[in-house]
C-alpha cells in the first residue's frame, strides 16, 4: 500500500498521458473520417457509410445512424493500413525510409503535452489549467517542436529516392521556413497584449507583468472579455495562414499536390507507414486548431464577455473541456471546408504570398501593436 | 463577319487582391452545397431508372399467350457480328401442341455467350418474329465462363413476356382455315 503511494505522482503522469494519446490519437482517425464525410457533402455525395461493426451496429436504430455516418469506417480504414501488403521499393534508402514517419508522427503527439485543454478549480478556489505540463512559454515549445515535423516530410522525400517525392520535400521545407517566420511574428502581439501591463493583485497594487506569465493559459485567461480575435483580427488571420501552411493543408499542401507532384513526399509509401503520415497530417491539424481557439477563439471561455459560466466542481471541468472541444472541432470543419472550396496555389506563389506579403505584414502588425501598448503604458500611468 | 466585342479587364480592386472577400464567397456556396441533398444513387438498392429501348442484356421473350416466338430462323446467329449466338434448331412436336404445330420449327438449344456480345441490338432489328429483345439488365456478372452463356431456360427467365398484339401465328392458322392463307 505504501509502496503505491509512494508510486502514484510517478505513475499518475504516465496514466494521463496514455489516456491523451488515446484520445488524441482517436481524434485524429475520427477528423480523417470528418474530411471524407465534409468532402462528400460538399460535393453531393454520401462519403463512407456501409462499414458495420457486429453487435453494435446492429442496434435497432443507433446502429443504422451509426453506419450511415461511417462511424465504424476509421476501424476499417485502421485495419486496412495494417493488413495491406508491405511494399517497400527496391531503391529507398531503407533506414531513412522507415524512420521518416515516425519522425513526422512524433512531434505533432509530443506537442500536445503543452496543450492546456480545460480549467479546473483547485482547493484553494484558483482557476487552474488542465494540462499534461503547465510550462511557462508552452507556445515556444509548440513552435518549436512541431515545425521539426517537417525534417519527417524531407526524410520521406530524400529517403525515397525518386523524384516527386524529392521535390515534395524540398519544397515542404522551403515553405516551412518561409512560413514560421510570419507565424512567430503573428504571434507576438498576442504575448505581448496578455502578458501586459499588468494587473492589480488581491491587495489592489499594480503588479507588472502578467499573472500568468507568458503561459498558454494565460492567453486563455487574458480572453475573458473579448476574445482575442475581435481586436487582433490581422494577427489571427496572419496566423491562420501561416498555419495552414505549416499544417501542409489546402491550399498550401505544396508537399503533396498529387496534381503535379503524383502523391507529393508520400508517393513511395504505402500501407501503414503511409497511414501515419496520414495521421500525422490530421495530428498537426488538431494541434494547429486547438492552438487557435487558445489564442484566439478564447479557449474554454464560454462567448466574448461572458467568461465562465462552468461551475467549479467537476462538472464544470468538464463542460469547460467540452466548449473548448467544440471549438476545436469547428476549427477542424473549418480546415475541411476550407480545403474543398479553395484551389492549390502554385508554387511560387505561395513564395511570394510568404515573403511579400505575410512577413512584412506580420512586422508592421508587431511594430503597431508594440507602440500602441507603450503608448498605453505610458499615458494609463 | 460578326463583331467581336473586347471587353476591357477591369483592374483588381484592393479588395480583390486580398482574396478575402473571394474565399468568403467560396465558402458560403460550398456551405450551401452541403446543406443541399447528395445526388449518389446507393447503387445496389437503388437502381437508375432505364429508359425504354435500352440495350441491356438480349433475351428471349414470349407471346401474351406464353408462347415461345422463336422460329430458330437464326437469322440472329447469322447478323451477330462476335458470333455470340448460337442456336441449335429444333421441330415443334406436332403431338404434345396441335396448337402451334403449324408454325414447325423452335429453337432445341439457345445460347448467348455474354462475353462475346457487344450489345449491338443487331439480333433485336433483324429477328422477323420479334422474339429477341435487348432489355433493361445492365449488370451482368458470374464467377465462371460457363455462368456467363445464357442458355435457353435463362433467356426465357430473363425476357419474359411481352404484350405484342400481332398473334401472327394466330391469324395465319385462321387464314388458311378460311382458304386465304397469303
Ligand atoms: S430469335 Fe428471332 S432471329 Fe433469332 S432465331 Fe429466333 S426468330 Fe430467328
Ligand atoms: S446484341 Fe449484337 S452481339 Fe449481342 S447477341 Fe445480339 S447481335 Fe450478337
Amino acid at each position: 500500500m505504501e509502496f503505491l503511494d509512494a508510486s502514484l505522482p510517478y505513475i499518475m503522469p504516465i496514466v494521463y498521458a496514455i489516456l491523451m494519446i488515446s484520445v488524441f490519437m482517436g481524434l485524429c482517425s475520427y477528423s480523417v473520417l470528418a474530411e471524407r464525410k465534409v468532402s462528400s457533402w460538399i460535393q453531393g455525395r454520401v462519403g463512407p457509410n456501409r462499414t458495420r461493426l457486429p453487435l453494435i451496429g446492429h442496434l435497432p436504430i443507433v446502429g443504422n445512424l451509426m453506419t450511415g455516418l461511417g462511424l465504424f469506417q476509421p476501424v476499417a480504414d485502421g485495419l486496412k493500413f495494417l493488413f495491406k501488403e508491405e511494399i517497400v521499393p527496391g531503391h529507398v534508402n531503407k533506414g531513412y525510409y522507415y524512420l521518416a514517419p515516425v519522425v513526422a508522427l512524433a512531434p505533432a503527439l509530443t506537442t500536445m503535452v503543452v496543450l492546456p485543454f480545460g480549467r479546473y478549480v483547485d482547493a484553494e478556489g484558483i482557476i487552474q489549467p488542465l494540462v499534461l505540463a503547465n510550462v511557462d512559454l508552452g507556445m515556444l515549445i509548440i513552435l518549436g517542436i512541431s515545425s521539426l515535423g517537417v525534417y519527417g516530410v524531407v526524410l520521406a522525400g530524400w529517403s525515397s529516392n525518386s523524384k516527386y517525392p524529392f521535390l515534395g520535400g524540398v519544397r515542404a521545407s522551403a515553405q516551412m521556413i518561409s512560413y514560421e517566420l510570419a507565424m512567430g511574428l503573428a504571434l507576438l502581439p498576442v504575448f505581448m497584449w496578455s502578458a501586459s501591463p499588468g494587473y492589480y493583485n488581491e491587495a489592489g497594487i499594480f503588479v507588472e507583468g502578467s499573472r500568468y506569465g507568458m503561459s498558454l493559459f494565460g492567453v486563455v485567461q487574458s480572453q475573458q472579455a473579448a476574445w482575442t480575435i475581435l481586436w487582433q483580427p490581422l494577427s489571427a488571420l496572419l496566423f491562420l495562414v501561416a498555419l495552414f501552411a505549416e499544417t501542409n493543408r489546402l491550399p498550401f499542401d505544396m508537399a503533396e499536390s498529387e496534381t503535379d507532384l503524383v502523391g507529393g513526399f508520400h508517393t513511395e509509401y504505402g500501407c501503414f507507414k503511409f497511414g501515419l503520415f496520414f495521421v500525422a497530417e490530421y495530428a498537426h491539424i488538431i494541434m494547429g486548431s486547438g492552438i487557435f481557439v487558445l489564442l484566439f477563439l478564447g479557449g474554454w471561455n464560454f462567448l466574448p464577455w461572458m467568461a465562465d459560466p462552468w461551475g467549479t466542481g467537476i462538472l464544470g471541468s468538464v463542460l469547460s473541456v467540452a466548449w473548448f472541444m467544440a471549438k476545436v472541432f469547428f476549427m477542424i470543419f473549418f480546415f475541411i471546408w476550407m480545403r474543398w472550396t479553395l484551389p492549390r496555389f502554385r508554387y511560387d506563389q505561395v513564395m511570394s504570398l510568404g515573403w511579400k506579403v505575410l512577413l512584412p505584414l506580420a512586422v508592421a502588425n508587431l511594430v503597431f501593436n508594440t507602440i500602441i501598448i507603450a503608448l498605453y503604458d505610458t499615458l494609463t500611468r | 463577319m460578326a463583331k467581336t466585342k473586347v471587353l476591357e479587364r477591369k483592374p483588381l480592386s484592393f479588395a480583390e487582391k486580398t482574396f478575402l472577400p473571394q474565399i468568403v464567397t467560396g465558402l458560403k456556396t460550398t456551405f450551401s452545397s452541403m446543406l443541399q441533398k447528395g445526388v449518389t444513387l446507393q447503387y445496389p438498392e437503388e437502381r437508375p431508372t432505364i429508359p425504354d429501348n435500352y440495350r441491356g442484356v438480349p433475351t428471349l421473350v414470349k407471346d401474351p399467350n406464353g408462347r415461345e416466338k422463336c422460329v430458330s430462323c437464326q437469322l440472329c446467329e447469322f447478323v451477330c457480328p462476335p458470333k455470340a449466338i448460337r442456336i441449335t434448331p429444333g421441330a415443334i412436336d406436332a403431338e404434345a401442341e396441335p396448337e402451334r404445330a403449324h408454325v414447325e420449327k423452335a429453337p432445341q438449344e439457345f445460347d448467348i455467350n455474354m462475353l462475346r456480345c457487344i450489345y449491338c441490338g443487331l439480333c433485336q432489328e433483324v429477328c422477323p418474329e420479334e422474339a429477341i429483345f435487348l432489355q433493361d439488365i445492365f449488370s451482368l456478372s458470374g464467377y465462371s465462363r460457363e455462368e456467363m452463356i445464357n442458355n435457353k431456360q435463362k433467356l426465357y427467365e430473363l425476357g419474359g413476356t411481352l404484350p405484342d398484339k400481332h398473334f401472327k401465328w394466330d391469324k395465319k392458322k385462321a387464314a388458311e382455315a378460311t382458304g386465304n392463307a397469303h
